[in-house]
C-alpha cells in the first residue's frame, strides 16, 4: 500500500454563521475531523464604544453600555452607574438599590434562557428557544413598562434608576416570578437527560479550576470548573448581602456542568427576584428611587415646572452634565455572562477620561484554542454555545 | 461593599508587596479603596509572577489590561493591569509608563489570559510588548492604519467603508462629513477657563 500524503485542512467558520452568535470568525486547521488549531477572528462588531464614550459626558454614556451585551442590557449599565458612584462618592436611596437588583437578575432569566435555549439549539435540538423566547418575551415586556424600551433601557442612572416602577408592574413580575420555575422545567425536562444533548456536552471542552483563572475567567465560566466564587457573594453590591440565594457549583467544568449552573442559576434568579418584590412592598420598600442630590440627578419634570431652582439643575445636567472628581475606580458587577467592569479614568472635567470596558466574553473567547484543540469539528459549536458569547460586548 | 472590612488588609497586603519587590514598585497608593502600584517597566514580569506566586498573594486571575494615553507625558501611555486574587478576595491594580517605542515585556508566560489583553492596548494604542507570541490587531479591520484610542486620533476617523455596486467590493475612501464635526464645550465658563471667552478681551483695554 502506497503511502498517502496527509495535510491538514483550514477552513473559515463565519463571520456569518448560525452557530457562531453573531460575527465571529474562526479559522480552523484540521487534521481529518479534529481541530488542531483554531484562531478566533473578532472585532467585526467594533463600534469603538470606549472612543466614543471619551467624547460625551458621563449621562450620555450610559445608553452605549446597553449595546454591548444586548442580550442582559441593564446589568452592563449597572457596573458605569457603580463605577461613577464610587468617583462621585453618593449613595443609592433602597427602594433603587432593590429595582436595581430586580432588574439585574431579570437580566440573568434573559441571558441564560437566550444562551441555554441556543446552545441546545447550536447542537440540534429545534423546540428549546421557541419556549425559552416566549419567556423572554415576558420579561422584555417588564423592561418596557419600566424604561419604555425593551433591549436599550438606560435606566440605572448614576444616583438610582430613572423612574420608579407602577405598583402593577411589581405585582405582574410577581405573578410571573410563580409561573417561571414551570417554564423552566419544561425546558429542563427537555434536556437535562436527553440522551442527545448528553452525549454532546458531557466531558466537552474542560476546564481545570487553575487555567480558568489564568485565562481570566470569570462567572459561570469558573463556578462550572467548581470554584463557589460569585462577586454578588464575595464583594457584594447594593442589597445582596442581605438577599438569600445559593451559588451553583459544577464538578466537572465541561460543557454540561455549566448548562447545569445556568439552570440552577436561573431558579435562584426568580428566588432572588421574589425576595426583592417582597422588600419592594414592605413599608422600608417605599421611597425616592434615586439619589437626592440635585446636583447629580436631575429633577422630576412635575418639579421642574414649579421650582427655579429645579429648572436651572435640569439645564445644567443635561447640557453641561455633572463633574466628577479626578480619579480612577474599577467597579465590577456579576453578569450574567462573568465580571463585567469598568475601570474609568476621571480628569475632573464633565466627560470620562478613559473609560475601559471588561468584558467577560473577550477572555472567554481568546481561550478557544485552548479549549477546542483536540475536539472534533461539531464540538466546537457546542464549546461556542457554552461559552456564552455575545459579540456587542467582545467586540465593544 | 463594606469598605472599613476592606482597606485595612489591602493596605498591608501593598506594605507586604512593596517589601517584597523592593525597586520594581516606584509607588503604591490607596485611593477609593484600591490599591495601585506603578513599578518599572522592565519588571513587569517579576511583578507578576510574584502577585502570582506569593502566599499572601496569590492573584491568580488577570481581569484586565488595557492602555491609557497621556499626550502631554513624556512617555505618553500607562498600561494598567488589574489582577484578582480570589483567596484573598481583594483586587490590585498595577500600572507602568511606556511609550510607543520602547517594547513592554509581555505577561502571556504567566498569564496566557494577557494575551488578547495585551493585543488589544498593542491595536488601540501602539503600545508594543516584547515576547508576546501573536502581536497583531484584533479589534480593528484588516488592513487598518492607525492607533484609534490615542487622543490625537479623531473621533471620526480617516476612512470611511461601503459597498460599491459597480465594482462588486468594499471600497475605502476618506471620511466627508456632510455636517461639520460638533463638540460643544458644556464645561462652564463661570468657573475659570483656560481661554478668553469672547468679549473678555476688550476688558483689559
Amino acid at each position: 500500500m502506497s503511502e498517502v500524503e496527509v495535510r491538514n485542512f483550514t477552513i473559515n467558520f463565519g463571520p456569518v454563521h448560525p452557530s457562531a452568535h453573531g460575527v465571529l470568525r474562526l479559522i480552523l486547521e484540521l487534521d481529518g475531523e479534529l481541530v488542531e488549531r483554531v484562531d478566533p477572528h473578532v472585532g467585526l462588531l467594533h463600534r469603538g464604544t470606549e472612543k466614543l464614550i471619551e467624547y460625551k459626558t458621563y449621562l450620555q454614556a450610559i445608553p452605549y453600555f446597553d449595546r454591548l451585551d444586548y442580550v442582559a442590557p441593564m446589568n452592563q449599565e449597572h457596573a458605569f452607574a457603580l463605577a461613577v458612584e464610587k468617583l462621585l462618592g453618593i449613595g443609592v436611596p433602597r427602594r433603587g438599590q432593590l429595582i436595581r437588583v430586580l432588574y439585574s437578575e431579570i437580566g440573568r432569566l434573559l441571558s441564560h434562557l437566550l444562551n441555554v435555549t441556543t446552545q441546545a439549539l447550536d447542537i440540534g435540538a429545534l423546540t428549546p428557544p421557541l419556549w425559552g423566547f416566549e419567556e423572554r418575551e415576558k420579561l422584555m415586556i417588564f423592561y418596557e413598562r419600566a424604561s419604555g424600551a425593551r433591549m436599550h433601557a438606560s435606566y440605572f442612572r448614576p444616583g438610582g434608576v430613572h423612574q420608579d416602577l407602577p405598583q402593577a408592574l411589581i405585582d405582574d413580575i410577581q405573578a410571573f416570578c410563580d409561573t417561571f420555575p414551570k417554564a423552566l422545567d419544561d425546558i429542563d425536562r427537555l434536556l437535562t437527560e436527553n440522551r442527545i444533548f448528553k452525549q454532546r456536552n458531557v466531558d466537552i471542552g474542560v476546564v481545570p479550576l487553575d487555567d480558568a483563572w489564568a485565562f481570566g475567567f470569570s462567572g459561570v465560566m469558573v463556578r462550572g470548573s467548581g470554584a463557589a466564587w460569585d462577586l454578588r457573594k464575595a464583594q457584594p453590591y447594593e442589597c445582596y448581602d442581605e438577599l438569600d440565594f445559593d451559588i451553583p457549583v459544577g464538578r466537572h467544568g465541561d460543557c454540561y456542568d455549566r448548562y447545569l449552573v445556568r439552570m440552577e442559576e436561573m431558579r435562584q434568579s426568580t428566588r432572588i427576584m421574589k425576595q426583592c418584590i417582597a422588600k419592594l412592598n414592605a413599608p422600608d420598600g417605599k421611597g425616592p428611587v434615586s439619589s437626592l442630590d440635585g446636583k447629580v440627578v436631575p429633577p422630576s419634570r412635575g418639579e421642574m415646572k414649579r421650582s427655579m431652582e429645579a429648572l436651572i439643575h435640569h439645564f445644567k445636567l443635561y447640557t453641561e452634565g455633572y463633574k466628577v472628581p479626578a480619579g480612577e475606580v474599577y467597579a465590577a458587577v456579576e453578569a450574567p455572562k462573568g465580571e463585567f467592569g469598568v475601570y474609568l479614568v476621571s480628569d475632573g472635567t464633565n466627560k470620562p477620561y478613559r473609560c475601559k470596558i471588561r468584558a467577560p466574553g473577550f477572555a472567554h473567547l481568546q481561550a478557544m484554542d485552548y479549549l477546542c484543540r483536540g475536539h472534533m469539528l461539531a464540538d466546537v459549536a457546542a464549546i461556542l454555545g457554552s461559552l456564552d458569547i455575545v459579540f456587542g460586548e467582545v467586540d465593544r | 461593599m463594606d469598605e472599613s472590612i476592606q482597606v485595612e488588609p489591602l493596605k498591608e497586603l501593598g506594605e507586604h508587596i512593596t517589601r517584597s519587590l523592593g525597586e520594581a514598585v516606584v509607588s503604591s497608593e490607596m485611593a477609593y479603596g484600591e490599591l495601585t502600584l506603578t513599578v518599572a517597566r522592565e519588571s513587569i514580569v517579576d511583578v507578576a509572577t510574584f502577585l502570582r506566586d506569593d502566599p499572601e498573594c496569590r492573584f491568580i486571575s488577570i481581569v484586565d489590561v488595557c492602555g491609557v494615553d497621556y499626550p502631554e507625558r513624556e512617555k505618553r501611555f500607562d498600561v494598567v493591569y488589574h489582577f484578582l486574587s480570589p483567596r484573598l478576595n481583594q483586587r490590585v491594580r498595577v500600572k507602568l509608563e511606556a511609550d510607543d517605542v520602547e517594547p513592554v515585556p509581555s505577561i502571556t508566560g504567566v498569564f496566557p489570559g494577557a494575551n488578547w489583553f495585551e493585543r488589544e492596548v498593542y491595536d488601540l494604542y501602539g503600545v508594543l510588548f516584547s515576547g508576546h507570541p501573536d502581536l497583531r490587531r484584533i479589534l480593528t479591520d484588516y488592513g487598518f492604519d492607525g492607533h484609534p484610542l490615542r487622543k490625537d486620533f479623531p473621533l471620526t476617523g480617516f476612512v470611511e467603508v461601503r459597498y460599491d455596486e459597480e465594482r462588486k467590493r468594499v471600497a475605502y475612501q476618506p471620511v466627508r462629513l456632510t455636517q461639520e464635526f460638533r463638540t460643544f464645550d458644556y464645561l462652564s465658563p463661570w468657573e475659570g477657563t483656560d481661554y478668553v471667552l469672547p468679549g473678555d478681551e476688550k476688558a483689559k483695554q
